[in-house]
């Protein structure tokens, strides 16, 4: 049986762990308002670029020659796998989830006889995979989420993918990251980044007024935006996976807190048991050595 | 009359107000958005946007490049990166303007896309050297 001392020191500790995970709650708590701020300020940029890219491509859907953003290259051979985790832990399931959907997806794509590169972008993906997989990963890249990430992140990973499929080092490319569903929920979703799923075109103008006009010509116009649009897209599940780092590290950290407030009650009422059976025993031993007298 | 002119930068909107004209500076030539322009989508070289309200400018503002959306009621400008002409420094916009000579003297003079994309650049660093000087008072032409 435990003395009264080691009780103490257990209670002292787990005390101390629920200070640690509710100050990290309240922090991720916060971090987690900015991000979604950003998000949400992100998002005209990205809906007007789908607008637009919706437009250009439908006034020039049927001709050949289309540049290998939007239609692949035509083969579906070499896989570009990037998933996309957060560089810290301790946000629950947020970045296993993550390494397990990638793991599955990469097993699977070999099982089909493809070839697979992983471009990690997230310490924690990138520690995971590299143990499995080191022989696929061509590159990788932190996110750095903890600060505030700036579109210029997105603009690299972008333009190292672009200039990856123009020398022919893939077919297809896919994302998986963490869909930002709300602060409880993020869904680990693969996305196919290229070839481009065209998105629906939603533009109210283009329905009632005529034709749009294109300066310069339509081929030049969706040729600087596909890459752009590459672009945006990463920096907007940058931004999903920024929050749902945080979210999930709330609700880990609320989990955790409350866990210990039970564990501090539970050693709190051992400790008192304890105590009074210590003196119980003390008394008897008293009393019996008066009575022996 | 007037229209929804709109500018956004990747990372949020900098600019949502309604105003007469929108003069924005297109690879092909400057272009003003007017009420019932017609439907027009165009990219965008380094230079200033210029919003109007009647005869005078109200807003001015900086875009390193992008695209524009024009239609008959709205004006939305997509531009890689926006800033308020009184917040243009010239002297950061001189240094990015001599590293990307350095990497064009550096570059492949084969590699004629690179070339274009490193002289669209630089080409935007000078637009902006200009644009910075003249939000200068006292500078202006």
């Amino acid at each position: 049986m435990a003395s009264l001392k080691d009780l103490r020191a257990r209670i002292g500790s787990v005390k101390s762990t629920r200070k640690i995970t509710s100050a990290m709650k309240m922090v991720a708590a916060a971090k987690l308002r900015r991000a979604e701020t950003r998000a949400a300020a992100a998002r005209p940029y990205a809906d007007a670029m789908r607008r637009m890219l919706a437009e250009v491509a439908r006034s020039v859907a049927g001709e050949g020659g289309q540049p290998a953003l939007l239609t692949g290259t035509g083969q579906d051979k070499v896989h570009l796998v990037v998933p996309m985790s957060s560089d810290r832990g301790l946000a629950g399931a947020f970045n296993s989830n993550i390494n397990r959907t990638t793991r599955n997806l990469v097993l699977k794509l070999q099982a089909e006889g493809k070839t697979v590169k992983i471009l990690p972008v997230g310490r924690k993906t990138y520690d995971f995979l590299s143990r499995d997989f080191s022989d696929l990963i061509i590159d990788h890249r932190h996110l750095a989420a903890g600060k505030e990430i700036p579109f210029s992140a997105a603009a690299e990973l972008g333009e190292q993918i672009s200039s990856l499929l123009e020398k022919g080092e893939f077919d297809v490319c896919t994302l998986v990251y963490n869909q930002f569903r709300n602060v409880m929920t993020q869904t680990p979703t693969e996305m196919q980044l290229i070839p481009l799923a065209l998105p629906e075109n939603d533009n109210a103008d283009s329905a009632q007024v005529a034709a749009y006009e294109f300066e310069p010509d339509e081929g030049t116009l969706l040729s600087s935006l596909l890459p752009r649009n590459l672009q945006v897209q990463l920096y907007a599940t940058m931004l999903e996976t920024a929050a749902g780092e945080n979210g999930a590290r709330m609700t880990a950290m609320d989990n955790a807190t409350r866990n210990a407030g039970k564990a501090i009650d539970r050693l709190t009422l051992k400790y008192n048991r304890t105590r009074q059976t210590n003196i119980t025993n003390e008394l008897i031993e008293i009393i019996s050595g008066a009575q022996a007298v | 009359m007037s229209i929804k002119v709109k500018i956004v930068s990747p990372e949020k909107v900098l600019f949502a107000h309604d105003a007469d004209m929108a003069v924005m500076p297109g690879t092909e030539g400057d272009i003003a958005a007017m009420p019932d322009h017609a439907p027009l989508m165009l990219t965008l070289r380094g230079g200033v946007v210029d919003i109007y309200e009647g005869d005078v400018v109200t807003h001015r503002f900086f875009v390193a490049g992008g695209f524009a959306d024009i239609a008959p009621s709205h004006c939305t400008i997509l531009a890689d990166r926006a800033t308020k002409l009184e917040d243009l420094s010239v002297d950061d916009a001189e240094a990015r303007l001599a590293g990307l000579e350095k990497s064009y003297e550096d570059a492949d003079k084969m590699n004629v896309s690179a070339l274009d994309i490193l002289m669209g650049k630089m080409q935007s660093a000078r637009a902006e050297i200009e644009a910075a000087q003249s939000a200068i008072p006292g500078m202006s032409l």
